[in-house]
């Protein structure tokens, strides 16, 4: 038994325009301060209000959403009184309202608690919708919630099968002018969904779909995206690559770059697409150590040769490598100036961390403690895993 | 090796032992606090349920024992699904964390701790699946 959960996807150009056609009275946005700069909270305001829809808005969601904010986005929401409750942003702001949703409906529950293995009972008081304006973490139509606990420095892998989103809005018009870099941080997160959700111990013919497709839009758009950021088909492709990829994972579970990258992360506060996408060579490797070859069907899906599945494999990770260094992203940890000392002090929190996050589970190969030792060093000076 | 049978005495005297030699396991739950209920309801032949309590603590078994009254102890988290389930993660048919999250085995207890100690629990398995088993047919 398993399960393939997907929120109503509206998807393509228009697609904010659906909200205005849905029923409910008293919409609360949780969002950033970038996204009202940028007018996106006005557009969705616009919207709602066809629909006769009041609204609130909550924009104080910082990058890394910590449990705090959540708490006090909670108690705003049970002020206001929602019946829907609109993530709008990257992931974070999205994370951020599964988050408050389910203590809005649930007080009692405490925000790092948030579990897939007991019944919460959301959707009584309010439903969700999620507006993605980054072609990035999926987060739109995932039931994750990732979130910072400032005082153990860690980012928790959290959610519920509950906190999925009722509608997710994947409108191209949100990302047409994201800046390159965000372009190649958030692409490179959804790349690392779609391969390790294809690796993952509980991938399904389901979430296989989802991640070889997301894989192949990828690896084709995203540096046309990139260097060009005029290019709207490939800015739409993208947008639909990271909804398919955030399907495809949650569907299956993520694997050692994700444990890995959020113990980094919640150590340096590297944009988290930089995190997990650094680890994933090596872990790659890692996993084709001991045998792994199912990266070789993502091979032959994105249209490469290869004599065998060894052959495939390892030149599918030369390819993700390449792809890394074309979007001027950084393939070790090294070069993104963090000092030798500072991540050697920071090692052993870093691999408690990692060896407990939940996205560990479901990896294909399991790292004992020193081979998770060793694959942080390995990651630092760049160089190729060999164990 | 001689096979013990499933839930008794001397299996779950084996897997506090494999608790304890182990050292993955020492270090995925150093910071686990909370003894454990595994609740094996009645299926097949097993027509009575059966309680093993475990005191899990930083990283060690401190106790392990066959409980005839649930009600003389509160652990602070209970594990419970029906024998055949409990036969087909302790083979390592079934995937214990998937098991419990599509309700095929349960837990209740702090969820806080549980979400930051996931790999603790998949140690407890692998634990499980090295002690050689005998089930009922």
């Amino acid at each position: 038994m398993w399960f393939f959960n997907s929120p109503q996807i509206v998807f393509g150009e228009g697609a904010l325009s659906y909200l205005a056609q849905i029923h409910g009275t008293r919409a609360y946005i949780i969002t950033d301060a970038q996204m009202v700069a940028f007018g996106f909270v006005e557009l969705v305001q616009q919207q709602l209000a066809e629909a006769n829809i009041a609204t609130r808005v909550f924009a104080a969601v910082e990058p890394e959403p910590c449990l705090e904010t959540v708490q006090r986005g909670a108690q705003l929401l049970r002020e206001f009184a929602p019946d829907w409750i609109v993530g709008l942003g990257g992931g974070s702001a999205m994370d951020a309202a599964k988050a408050m949703w389910a203590l809005y409906e649930r007080p009692d529950l405490p925000p790092d608690g948030i579990s897939p293995l007991e019944y919460l009972g959301l959707g009584s008081k309010a439903r969700l919708i999620t507006i993605a304006t980054t072609s990035g973490t999926g987060a739109e139509v995932t039931w994750g919630i990732v979130l910072s606990d400032t005082h153990e420095k860690r980012k928790l892998g959290l959610g519920s099968r509950e906190s999925l989103a009722t509608i997710a809005i994947v409108d191209p018009q949100f990302v047409m002018k994201m800046p390159p870099r965000l372009t190649a941080d958030t692409g490179l997160d959804a790349l690392t969904h779609a391969i390790e959700g294809y690796s993952a111990t509980w991938h399904s013919d389901f979430s296989d779909a989802m991640c070889l497709q997301a894989t192949r839009l990828i690896f084709e758009y995203l540096p046309q995206a990139y260097y060009d950021g005029n290019a709207a088909a490939a800015r739409e492709k993208m947008h639909n690559a990271a909804a398919m990829a955030g399907l495809g994972f949650i569907n299956s579970m993520c694997a050692l770059a994700h444990a890995l990258g959020h113990a980094f992360g919640g150590a340096f506060h590297v944009p988290h697409g930089r995190c997990v996408s650094l680890f994933l060579p090596y872990t790659m490797e890692f996993a084709a150590n001991a045998g792994h070859y199912r990266y070789a069907d993502l091979a032959r899906f994105i249209g490469m040769d290869a004599c065998d599945v060894e052959d495939a494999t390892h030149k599918f990770i030369a390819a993700v490598r390449a792809l890394e260094t074309q979007l001027d992203s950084n393939t070790n940890a090294a070069s993104l100036g963090i000092a030798r000392a500072d991540y050697d002090a920071a090692l052993e929190l870093m691999m408690d961390h990692a060896e407990n996050d939940t996205q560990i589970v479901a990896s294909p190969r399991q790292p004992e403690r020193a081979e998770l030792r060793k694959l942080f060093e390995y990651a630092y000076v760049g160089k190729p895993v060999d164990f | 090796m001689e096979k013990l049978k499933f839930g008794s005495a001397e299996w779950l005297q084996a897997l506090h032992d494999q608790l304890n030699a182990s050292e993955a396991y020492a270090d995925a739950a150093k910071s686990w606090e909370g003894d454990f209920y595994f609740v094996v309801e009645p299926d097949g032949a097993l027509t009575q349920p059966l309680y093993l309590y475990m005191d899990l603590w930083h990283g060690k078994s401190r106790a392990a024992s066959i409980v005839a009254d649930p009600n003389s102890m509160t652990p602070a988290f209970v594990m419970s699904g029906k024998y055949a389930k409990w036969k087909q993660v302790v083979t390592a048919k079934l995937d214990p964390i998937q098991a419990l999250m599509t309700g095929q085995l349960k837990l209740k207890g702090n969820m806080v701790m549980i979400m930051k100690n996931v790999k603790a629990a998949q140690e407890i398995i692998k634990a499980c699946t090295r002690i050689e088993t005998e089930f009922e047919l």
